[in-house]
């Protein structure tokens, strides 16, 4: 286990969390004044994985997530404004408005796919992987997925080819516990989806995905391992959702009272409160971090309802790279 | 752990072993393809050829169609896959947006719908669903059609589905200069490319080489031979038993014109409404199954545009609705032929 990480970046995996989190909160309430009309399954819950993974990575290294990605993509570093402007489908959003929640997409900071397929963004990011390897640009690339992903046939497929091609990818397994509706015990045959590295020849880790310090290290260590050459780490994050598969969700297929529990030990007050007590940061600092991010929201939303929804004629451009004819 | 190792690079001085032709003045649609790979990997650093059995330890392609490939730009440019067709696609994908131009083998085009995902749901839609931040220069090549018992999973061409699919272009064909031009085209290109091998095509007949280097533009079909009285549109294979026919009818005094499509998508619709609207009766023959296949498309575009000025109703031949059989006398007539294009260009008149 490496050693702890200095307090610099113990406090840029918060102010990314922070960040996750009162976007989050924002766009749920934009969802529920109107405001925003969207399809949103929301990350809130899960802001360490994406934060601490993030904090490891270069701004040239790539990640491909999924629907549930919003996080991922914020923690990467999507300009708030761009990203609030593409979810209220509008023409100044990151592409467009004609992409929206489930592909964001933001090639500058790395987001380089978002997709709403269960388990496609691996066989991608293996693919971005591979121009990494063949030119010796030693970048790494980042899957994001979630334990449902863990038994689609894309994830068996991604994770043999990555390792025979010892490709510099990282698989992040976000294991909050839910494939949709169905608990992970009742359709996965794996005690643990880090089980499944051994039978693709790569190292397997599962940590507390709620424990900032214990993603950072394993993503410390298998991301210096894939830009090394020796090929790809699965990680498992365990951790919990706080709002269902997606927000509308009435969360019946749950047990009585598990969501809360979860929800009581909130990994991202509880890391602020681990911060400040540890001396790594004042709270003042952290206090103006949030301010700050608050005010960054502010304008996002404003700047994303003072633009203008796209023209009809964006139907036909980006279907190739000439203009379809009217 | 694994003691498997990324591919290196071809040691220095490998021997380049492409396949030679068979004559000065003939190549086969094999050759034509071997050699535009080999031109667009020696020209351009970004083009990566993949797909299974490609490289030359597995044989250079279960055809040969990439034989001598890797010996010559090396195993980390020219590789075998598993058998892992969404991966397959898939990293063609994730290196085509990185900037690469990727040429993934689909073995057989049944195996597509391995891959569908892949093709459907993110080769495609990726640069409008961003916006046109990213965009996808892939190729896949894929071989298929009717005539070597394999039955009905390994010989259905499904080039409409592709068509169907806003995003991709799909090529088809028939000759080897054309399959040489259009693959340096779909490399060049940046959306991505289906190309369409058809397997009783790659050997026989040898034709005219290609010019090296020349490249045959997407999306303009070929008018193989000028006639008065009715047009014939065809693609891949059938192109050659169109001409056949239009050869045997010209000593009955009927005056076939026939047009190569050659790109499925985009449809070079300026040429078949020039062509059609002379002759004023069209035939569209296809290999694939006639019912919602490329001729039915066709077929409307043209009705739409000189519904007035067409002396008989567009007719379509195309494979029968059913998978492709494997008994030999089945397998044919499954295959729309000379006899029922012959028949059908009669009815026209």
């Amino acid at each position: 286990m490496s050693k702890q990480p200095p307090s610099s970046v113990l406090v840029d995996i918060y102010r990314r969390m922070t960040r996750i989190k009162q976007n989050d909160e924002r766009l749920r309430s934009g969802m529920r004044t109107g405001r925003l009309v969207m399809p949103y399954y929301s990350g809130r819950g899960q802001e360490c994985i994406p934060a601490a993974v993030s904090a490891c990575l270069e701004d040239t290294d790539t990640i491909c997530t999924t629907y549930r990605g919003i996080h991922d993509s914020i923690a990467k570093g999507v300009p708030l404004k761009e990203l609030w402007a593409e979810l209220a489908g509008r023409a100044t959003g990151t592409c467009k408005g004609k992409g929206g929640p489930m592909h964001i997409t933001h090639p500058a900071s790395g987001v380089m796919v978002t997709t709403g397929i269960v388990g496609s963004s691996m066989p991608i990011a293996n693919g971005l992987a591979l121009a990494s390897q063949v030119r010796g640009d030693k970048r790494v690339a980042v899957a994001y997925f979630g334990d449902g992903a863990s038994n689609i046939g894309a994830f068996h497929e991604s994770l043999n080819m990555a390792s025979v091609w010892k490709l510099p990818v990282v698989f992040v397994c976000q294991n909050n516990q839910y494939a949709e509706h169905t608990k992970y015990a009742v359709c996965t045959s794996a005690a643990n989806v880090a089980d499944r590295a051994m039978s693709y020849s790569m190292p397997g880790r599962t940590v507390d995905g709620n424990e900032p310090l214990q993603v950072h290290a394993a993503a410390r260590e298998a991301i210096d391992r894939a830009r090394s050459g020796l090929g790809p780490t699965l990680i498992e994050a365990v951790t919990f959702r706080f709002c269902g598969h997606n927000v509308g969700d009435d969360d019946s297929y749950m047990d009585a009272g598990e969501k809360e529990a979860w929800m009581a030990k909130d990994p991202v007050p509880r890391y602020r409160t681990w911060l400040l007590a540890q001396g790594h940061a004042t709270e003042a600092q952290l206090g103006g971090m949030e301010a700050d991010t608050e005010r960054e929201i502010d304008e996002a939303f404003k700047f994303a309802m003072d633009s203008p929804f796209p023209d009809v004629a964006e139907l036909r451009r980006d279907v190739y790279s000439d203009e379809v004819a009217a | 752990m694994s003691a498997t190792r990324p591919p290196e690079a071809a040691p220095a001085g490998a021997a380049a072993t492409t396949t030679a032709p068979v004559a000065d003045d003939k190549i086969t649609m094999l050759q034509a393809i071997n050699w535009a790979l080999d031109d667009a990997l020696t020209n351009d650093a970004r083009v990566l050829v993949f797909g299974e059995d490609v490289a030359d330890p597995e044989g250079g392609g279960v055809s040969g169609i990439t034989r001598g490939l890797s010996t010559k730009h090396g195993a980390m440019r020219v590789r075998s896959t598993p058998i892992s067709e969404q991966d397959i696609v898939g990293a063609a994908i994730g290196a085509a947006i990185a900037g690469m131009r990727p040429v993934a083998e689909i073995m057989l085009m049944n195996f597509t719908a391995v891959a569908m995902d892949m093709i459907v749901n993110h080769a495609a839609k990726l640069r409008f669903m961003s916006g046109g931040q990213t965009h996808v220069p892939l190729v896949i090549r894929t071989m298929t059609g009717a005539g070597y018992s394999y039955g009905g999973q390994h010989a259905d061409f499904l080039e409409a589905w592709f068509a169907h699919t806003a995003g991709l272009k799909v090529v088809i064909p028939s000759t080897p200069a054309d399959a040489y031009g259009l693959m340096l085209s779909c490399i060049d290109d940046d959306d991505p490319c289906i190309f369409v091998e058809n397997l009783p095509s790659l050997r026989v007949p040898p034709r005219a080489p290609p010019e090296r280097g020349k490249r045959v533009p997407l999306g303009k079909a070929n008018v193989l031979r000028s006639g008065s009285d009715v047009t014939v549109i065809s693609y891949s294979r059938q192109v050659h038993d169109a001409a056949a026919v239009a050869d045997k009818l010209a000593k009955d005094g009927i005056s076939v014109e026939v047009i190569d499509l050659r790109t499925i998508s985009p449809l070079d619709m300026p040429t078949l409404l020039e062509s059609v609207g002379k002759t004023g009766r069209a035939l569209i023959v296809h290999e694939a199954v006639r019912s919602f296949g490329v001729g039915a498309e066709i077929a409307s575009r043209l009705n739409e545009e000189l519904f007035g000025k067409l002396k008989s109703p567009v007719l379509r031949l195309g494979g029968a609705f059913c998978a492709v059989p494997f008994s030999k006398p089945l397998e044919t007539a499954f295959i729309p032929g000379q006899a029922d294009i012959e028949a059908a260009i009669r009815k026209l008149l």
